[in-house]
């Protein structure tokens, strides 16, 4: 996939991605239409479907709200790449289909707009200017259930048994 | 079932309890399994998600049931009682769901952790919630870990999931806490020298003569906060005072001391260079500084800070002796004009208890406001929002920008004397300067 990159920082927090007073929200696009409100109250205006997120360390840190990566993919964004992701938003994002990888160095190597490529299956970032960044590939089975859309849709095509 | 050529005790509890539950004789790091699950939670924000993922998974699969109704816990406490109509139509949705498919419900009786705490967890389970601080249990010696909502309903239907076992990373700790110096403290320091993403994916293990000096409270503090420095989850072993805990619940947890499978670690297999070492006794109230819960600092190093908001209260600082330190402090004197101070019991049965220990008195008479038992001002939902203007000293888990209500909000994590303390002065004031 290929995609136009906004870039954030270290230890984005899950209170940042998707703000407390949002929690009652269960419609996911309405979730979408606050990602990243709290480190950026014009981010989903600014977003278009396909752009990509690139941020430090931690990424995702705090709360387990699935809220936080369903505001995300519902925002329009096609992925995020993350220098180190934390633990259970990394596995709330393959969940919910919002495709994720580390890729340790990324976020010195590129810059707000650049347009960048990711192979998930190679676990390869391409840069502008053609360099290479070689990311941490998603295990077979998790590259399975991103692909399917999530784990419901990958249940459902394994006939309701994993 | 355990490996031939090992004893238990050269074998983290993690991993014994992951390896169990999977099916194995051992597991190391790195592996993954898949473990059955004993209990699983969800509450009233993540849980009408788990309700739509469920309901989908149902559609698509045709398997529309809860996989042991009697294992799924329903916790209503973030919003209770619920100060917006969202709020009650998602705790309805709930409630219904409960009432549908026969699972566990607790409604308004107290915070989530706080409540799979009393006489719900055992040890030696595997336990997942549907929130980050479900790595309390492990205070009782559980497996017990955060996921998400879908994960969660995964888990309703199938009753396991999949799990990359931690490595471990073990504390070893030695002396006694201080006076007014507490659980708190102890994982404050952790992530004072290994900050928010020092234990990423890891499990702490709890060990030394320090870790059974440790009430069972600090041990609930400890193991609750431990997700704040990345940790999968948190540990101790069983020794006496946690069969004295469960007496309470009219169990008997004695067979826990007896059996093999919870022997406590042999230290000769620890290496102590790469443990992380604390000392209690040298400990002092520490504070968390805006925004981070790994921007740790003394608290002799904030003092005179001033603050509008104190909070006593959540999963974290929210049990019997949390309130009873709070109160020895603020008997006797008044919240300072111009602060205001909430108290929020974790539960039905802490809040009964304070009451018939007059704490709740005191806590009015200094000019305190008593909530009920609610998830509330932690996380900014209700029952006391932080405003533009507000510093707030809080005995809560998390201090990220907005957590507790305006982005504007500044917040300070210490521990339930200090807030205290620091309520009674208007400035944050370390307890030590002030009893007496």
């Amino acid at each position: 996939m290929r995609g136009r990159v906004w870039v954030f920082g270290d230890n984005i927090d899950t209170d940042v991605i998707l703000p407390g007073k949002y929690l009652t929200i269960t419609d996911y696009k309405d979730l979408g239409r606050h990602a990243m409100e709290g480190v950026d109250p014009e981010f989903p205006r600014k977003v278009k479907q396909g752009d990509i997120i690139v941020a430090g360390r931690n990424f995702g840190c705090g709360s387990s709200r699935e809220h936080a990566a369903i505001a995300i993919k519902y925002s329009g964004v096609s992925a995020v790449l993350a220098e180190s992701f934390a633990r259970i938003f990394f596995r709330n994002a393959i969940n919910i289909g919002l495709p994720v990888m580390r890729c340790p160095g990324i976020r010195e190597r590129v810059k707000e707009g650049d347009v960048i490529e990711v192979d998930f299956l190679r676990g390869v970032v391409t840069l502008p200017d053609g360099s290479t960044i070689t990311c941490e590939k998603l295990p077979e089975r998790l590259l399975e259930v991103v692909a399917s859309g999530g784990l419901i849709e990958y249940l459902a095509k394994k006939g309701g048994e994993i | 079932m355990k490996p031939e050529s090992k004893l238990f005790g050269e074998l983290p509890l993690t991993h014994r309890i992951l390896a169990r539950r999977s099916g194995r004789d051992e597991v190391k790091a790195g592996d993954i399994v898949f473990a059955k699950v004993d209990k699983l939670m969800i509450h009233d924000v993540t849980g009408p998600l788990a309700v739509k993922s469920f309901k989908e998974i149902s559609e698509k699969t045709g398997r529309a049931k809860l996989f042991d109704p009697s294992r799924v816990f329903v916790i209503i406490d973030h919003y209770a009682p619920p100060p917006t109509v969202s709020a009650a139509n998602n705790q309805n949705l709930l409630r219904k769901f409960a009432s549908e498919h026969g699972a566990v419900l607790y409604d308004m009786v107290g915070i989530c952790h706080q409540v799979m705490v009393e006489g719900v967890v055992e040890p030696g389970e595997v336990v997942l919630g549907a929130d980050s601080h479900t790595t309390m249990y492990g205070a009782l010696s559980a497996f017990a870990t955060g996921i998400g909502s879908t994960e969660a309903a995964y888990v309703m239907v199938t009753g396991e999931l999949w799990l990359r076992v931690p490595e471990v990373i073990n504390v070893f700790l030695e002396g006694r806490l201080g006076r007014f110096v507490y659980g708190k403290d102890v994982i404050l320091e952790i992530l004072r020298r290994i900050g928010t993403e020092g234990a990423n994916y890891k499990a702490l293990e709890f060990l030394g003569p320090g870790a059974s000096s440790l009430t069972m409270d600090d041990r609930f503090t400890i193991a609750n906060m431990s997700v704040e420095c990345g940790a999968k989850s948190a540990i101790f072993y069983p020794d006496q005072a946690l069969v004295e805990y469960y007496k309470e619940f009219a169990k008997d947890m004695s067979k826990v001391l007896r059996d093999e499978f919870f022997s406590p670690r042999d230290l000769s297999t620890v290496s102590r260079e790469e443990t992380i070492n604390i000392d209690l006794s040298a400990l002092e109230p520490l504070v968390a500084k805006p925004h981070s819960p790994g921007n740790v600092v003394k608290v002799k190093d904030v003092e005179g800070v001033e603050v509008t908001m104190a909070f006593i209260g959540s999963c974290t600082n929210g049990r019997l002796s949390d309130l009873k330190e709070a109160a020895t402090i603020l008997k006797g004197r008044r919240v300072k004009s111009g602060v205001r101070l909430i108290v929020t019991p974790a539960s039905k049965r802490v809040y009964q208890k304070a009451l018939r220990e007059g704490l709740i008195d005191v806590f009015l008479e200094a000019g305190a406001v008593v909530t009920n038992p609610s998830c509330g001002p932690c996380f900014g939902g209700h029952l006391g929002v932080a405003g533009d203007e507000d510093v707030v000293i809080s005995s809560s888990n998390r201090n990220f920008v907005g957590r507790m209500g305006s982005a504007k909000s500044l917040v300070y994590l210490a521990n339930p004397a200090v807030v205290a303390a620091s309520a009674v002065t208007g400035r944050i004031t370390d307890p030590r300067d002030l009893a007496g």
